[in-house]
């Protein structure tokens, strides 16, 4: 399908509207921060569940991305 | 488009947690056993202990350096991936005329250094045993206003580059930008407050490697991640090249 891949230096490249781009960027930002409030901040600082074990689950993982942790 | 963009980041941003999780499998975890034994050295020393540890274990040391561990770096790494992608989505074709790998490798050491660089300089990872738990809320809060002010340096450092670049040229423009960036995280550094929660007797040839296995983890998380998007896009993009063209 792909029989050349390589760009000629002569095509620009061309942006994505900002329309286009919002939605997702709204939808696909909050999903992400969430994410990484379990890994990083959830049952430290702050708590939606209260068992520690999400804490005590990615507890290695924590220190070692730089999270401050105990 | 969008959608795509985002998938393919976490896709490789999961791919990327991979190579991160195997060094600190391998590098990290060693570290972060010698603090937990000298936490329980301690505590056994003061045999009053603090609240975090002495609770009974609610998952098993295999556990959190195992799964656990894949499981934390996996999930940060398909989440950094994602919002990667969509700042990509917006970067791409509004940085000069980069292309998409050019794009995503210059976005990765972007994001390095000020998600991952200069949060570290200034409150630098931390093993067990480090770290008073009575401040861990303002500990957590100046370590995300570091990466907030980090990130804002940027944001300004790259809206100067983009305005001065048509007057004073792309290289005069970066050096400009360079400084301009440095100055602001420097000056914002100097002025947040310090955290040295140390214990005296803890091993300093011990955190030195905790850090640098933490440095480590970042620095393949990003480099790996911005190579392996900009690969995965670059024929996306190049077939919707290919789709205007024609019409
Ligand atoms: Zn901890």
């Amino acid at each position: 399908m792909h029989a050349s891949t390589t760009i000629a230096p002569t095509i620009q490249p061309v942006s994505i509207p900002v329309r286009e781009l919002l939605p997702w960027a709204i939808f696909g930002s909050i999903l992400m921060l969430i994410a990484i409030y379990f890994v990083g901040v959830e049952e430290g600082a702050a708590a939606v569940f209260n068992s520690m074990y999400v804490h005590e689950f990615v507890h290695d993982g924590r220190h070692l991305l730089g999270f401050p942790c105990h | 488009m969008v959608r795509s963009l985002l998938i393919r980041g976490m896709i490789a941003g999961f791919l990327a947690s991979l190579l991160a999780f195997g060094f600190a499998k391998i590098v990290g975890e060693p570290q972060v056993d010698r603090a937990i034994a000298f936490e329980e050295q301690m505590e056994q020393a003061k045999s009053g202990g603090h609240e975090h540890d002495a609770m009974p274990e609610l998952v098993s040391r295999d556990v959190q350096a195992g799964i656990g561990l894949f499981t934390g770096v996996g999930v940060f790494g398909t989440a950094v991936g994602g919002l990667f992608a969509l700042v990509f989505a917006f970067a791409y074709g509004r940085v000069g005329t980069l292309h998409a790998r050019a794009t995503s490798a210059l976005m990765a050491l972007f994001g390095f250094v000020a998600f991952a660089l200069v949060p570290f300089l200034k409150y630098p990872p931390n093993p067990p045993a480090v770290g008073d738990p009575g401040t861990i809320g303002s500990r957590t809060a100046l370590f995300f206003t570091m990466i907030g002010l980090s990130l804002a340096a940027l944001a300004i450092a790259l809206f100067l580059a983009r305005r001065l670049a048509a007057r004073i040229g792309v290289w005069n423009a970066s050096l400009i930008a360079g400084v301009v960036f440095l100055a602001i995280v420097l000056l914002a550094q100097w002025l947040l407050p310090e955290v040295n929660e140390i214990p005296d007797q803890f091993s300093a040839v011990l955190l030195w490697r905790f850090r640098m296995a933490s440095f480590g983890i970042q620095a393949i998380l990003w480099a790996s991640l911005g190579v392996l998007f900009g690969s995965l896009v670059e024929r996306l993009l190049e077939d919707r090249h290919g789709a205007l063209r024609i019409s």
